[in-house]
């Protein structure tokens, strides 16, 4: 049963939306692509799978959360307009460091987990075990740190590695808290929007996959208006016509500066 | 000072309550979603006079370490009422009553929450009464499901609750605080919708068993009808017309 | 706040056998759904109280006292005697009760058995009444619970019901404003004897009088508690499950009959 002949024939019309209700051998999507949905909403009932923040009860599945329902391929997914972060393996995030233990840092992540950074898995200093006095003058207590998760799952918390490149202390910048359900709306389609961004106000953008943001300039208007672009595009995160109105609210205060 | 005037009669000849209101009808009620801006999720309701704010941290690191639990999260919650929520002030150190109503809450929104996705997490709720007018609890339990689900916490579904009694031998729907305080019986009762099962169920005071299927019946029935308002509240915030491909996007949002 | 409890210590086996044993419809102790574990109902053990009782429900033991003091009434009820329930988990019943001030669960039991008795008006307060506005007889249940195996609420609710049916105060009267105690003893003015039946759902079998065993892998409970004209005073539904609509009438109708039996044996043994 393919699902694209579904997709060209939902109705696009201009202003409203028009609830599509296929009925194909049993196979029932009720949800329509991007629709607003509820915990419990019946989203469909057949042999689909049920996706992430959905969950199946008989032969119906339902959302889980509050978000836009889409359909991918045979699969049910809610896309959560709001949520904490959970950590993912490879995910690169932005902490801060809250404690120095006897083999590593304790990193706050802002997700319900605090993560930890072995002191293994920084590059090597001066090729031999540091202790904890050394530790504290690769990181200290309050400094950002940009890592990568190498592991997590249900039993354990979070663990960091800065072995990559570019990962490591920060430095310089400024920092935005955004919503982590926003962040590919600031990376964008293909990196548009942020792209974008890095190129009219001349700073450079690292997002964290746990909703923390680095914009690094050369100057602190530069990064002050890096900022506020970013907290726009959260709130109007759904909006269309994004990408060129934060370009223009940058122009406009890049002015003379 | 304190204490209300007995009133003569709480069911006029025309059928008509105190308030004005028929034995079946629901108080007013209105609900708004993300209230607050700290809080990870909000929602406030007026029910009748009811005047009551939800919002929800979490999940988040539980603290302390050893209540978490190695499966799931702990989910804790907290009825409070403000002492100056009642006719007669109540203290703020937590009483009797509140520590009961805390524990019956989280017991009617704990089954919804899929709290097996935060192992040793925690997810607080938090309920503060800031107008009192009966049926506080019910009120509470429909604005902590607004607020898990405004925080983005998956949950089976969301849960409405409502009371129903009996004043002047009849049985009546949503009892205000005067019918509360004379009447012969009181019903709260909280219901998941879509699964239809409650989840919260109390009663005081004196029914036969006549009775109270008549109250309960009164009681499920609305808590259907503040499903769909619930529901309304979530769409009036996040209200996204549908977004066609990046090209011709044409869209009416509300902020 | 109230929050998760830690699961049991139960066995994950120990648990699967109740569970599997449910499935089949049977019980860990070989009861039926709807049948009391043994039951005895001693009363007045204690004697520097007003009344006690002592309840033996299976294993779970809780011994009930009441004791009558003078004070004064509530201003919006100035006939009215006072009714207070308190009830103590102590520490020794249970590997799981700590010392400290009463918890949720045992606030939770001392409201539920509270409700039966003054919704179903068991104490004329009226009765109780020794000068209005100024001075009236107060009347504590004080519920110790000493040994927890399961449905501590009907336990409960059983021995606060006998100490009220044992209790004895002076007769008086009242002269001139002042109270007079006379040498005669009589009963508290009792008027009802509210009885309360627990149901707990396990899977979707519903079971009553739950031993310890079924509480720990129940989804949840619910609590009917019935006058002596079978009317409902009270009910209260525990745990983190749910009810359909049909299994809360059900469990409803079961209750009312099933409090005509205890009550019969809770007046029994008054005699």
């Amino acid at each position: 049963m393919n699902l694209h002949i579904l997709r060209n024939q939902h109705l696009y019309v201009a202003v409203f939306v028009v609830q599509a209700k296929f009925e194909l051998d049993q196979l029932t999507v009720h949800a329509e692509k991007k629709q607003l949905v509820a915990p419990g909403e019946l989203l469909a009932e057949g042999p689909y799978f049920a996706g992430e923040n959905t969950y199946r009860d008989g032969s119906k599945i339902y959302s889980a959360r509050v978000g836009l329902a889409d359909v991918i391929g045979n699969k049910l997914i809610v896309v959560p307009i709001k949520g904490a972060y959970i950590p993912r393996i490879d995910d690169i995030v932005i902490g801060r460091v809250t404690d120095i233990g006897m083999s590593g840092w304790q990193v706050d992540i802002c997700a319900p987990y605090p993560a930890m950074l072995p002191q293994s898995e920084t590059p090597m200093q001066h090729g031999r075990e540091m202790g904890r006095r050394d530790l504290g003058h690769l990181f200290g207590v309050g400094d950002l740190v940009l890592a990568q998760v190498i592991a997590f799952d249900r039993t354990r918390d979070p663990l960091l590695t800065t072995k990559g490149r570019g990962l490591g202390k920060v430095t310089s910048g400024r920092v935005a808290r955004i919503s982590p359900a926003k962040i590919p709306r600031i990376i964008g389609k293909q990196g548009s929007m942020i792209t974008m961004l890095k190129n009219e106000t001349l700073t450079d953008i690292v997002p964290g996959q746990n909703g923390i943001v680095l914009a690094i300039g050369k100057n602190p208007d530069q990064e002050r208006i890096a900022v506020e672009a970013l907290y726009m595009i959260e709130r109007e995160a759904h909006t269309s016509g994004l990408t060129d109105r934060v370009r223009a609210m940058i122009l406009e205060k890049m002015k003379g500066k | 000072m304190g204490g209300q005037k007995k009133t003569a009669q709480l069911i006029d000849s025309n059928g008509l309550r105190v308030d004005g209101r028929r034995i079946d009808e629901l108080r007013p009620i209105k609900l708004e979603v993300g209230v607050l801006d700290k809080a990870d999720g909000s929602a406030y309701i007026e029910h009748g006079k009811n005047k009551i704010l939800a919002a929800v941290y979490g999940p988040r690191e539980a603290h302390p370490k050893h209540i978490a639990l190695a499966d799931r999260a702990v989910v804790r919650c907290r009825y409070h009422m403000a002492p100056f929520s009642t006719d007669e002030r109540k203290s703020p150190a937590p009483s009797r009553r509140e520590l009961e109503l805390s524990k019956v809450i989280r017991e009617s929104l704990e089954p919804s929450i899929m709290s097996e996705y935060f192992p040793r997490a925690t997810i607080d709720i938090f309920i503060e009464v800031l107008q009192a007018d009966a049926g506080t609890r019910c009120a509470g339990i429909t604005s902590a499901a607004l607020a898990l689900a405004d925080a983005g916490i998956p949950m089976k579904e969301l849960v409405a609750g409502c009371a129903a009694g009996k004043i002047e031998g009849k049985v009546v729907l949503d009892l205000s605080d005067i019918e509360d305080k004379q009447g012969e019986a009181d019903l709260p009762v909280a219901l998941m919708a879509r699964s239809n099962v409650v989840s919260l169920l109390q009663m005081d005071g004196s029914l036969t068993p006549d009775e109270f299927n008549q109250a309960f019946e009164m009681a499920t029935d609305a808590c259907r009808k503040i499903y769909e308002m619930q529901r309304e509240a979530l769409k009036t915030k996040y209200h996204i017309v549908r977004d066609v491909e990046e090209k011709n996007e044409i869209v009416e949002a509300k902020a | 706040m109230s929050a998760t409890r830690q699961l049991s210590p139960v066995a994950k086996l120990e648990q699967k056998t109740v569970v599997d044993l449910i499935l089949k419809g049977k019980r860990i102790d070989d009861r039926g759904a709807n049948d009391y574990r043994p039951t005895t109902i001693t009363l007045g053990i204690i004697d520097k109280a007003s009344g006690s009782a002592q309840v033996h429900l299976g294993k779970t033991k809780v011994v009930a006292g009441v004791k009558v003091e003078k004070g004064t009434p509530f201003p919006d009820t100035p006939d009215d005697g006072i009714l207070t329930v308190n009830s103590e988990f102590v520490p020794l019943a249970s590997p799981t009760f700590e010392s400290g001030p009463p918890d949720e669960n045992s606030i939770e039991l001392a409201r539920v058995v509270d409700r039966g008795i003054r919704e179903s008006k068991a104490i004329d307060l009226k009765k109780l009444c020794i000068e209005s506005g100024k001075k009236v007889f107060m009347v504590f249940v004080d519920i110790y619970v000493l040994d927890h195996d399961g449905n501590l609420i009907d336990a409960a609710a059983m021995a606060a019901l006998g100490a009220l049916v044992n209790a004895k105060m002076h007769d008086f009267d009242v002269k001139n404003g002042e109270l007079r105690l006379k040498d005669a003893i009589i009963p508290l003015p009792l008027q009802n004897y509210p009885v309360s039946i627990t149901t707990t759902k396990i899977d979707s079998t519903t079971v009553i009088d739950p031993c310890l065993e079924e509480e720990q892998v129940m989804t949840c409970r619910l609590t009917v508690t019935t006058d002596k004209n079978d009317n409902i005073c009270a009910m209260q539904k525990g745990g983190l499950g749910v009810f359909t609509p049909d299994e809360i009438k059900q469990i409803v109708s079961t209750s009312i009959g099933k409090a005509r039996d205890i009550r019969a044996k809770i007046l029994a043994s008054v005699t």
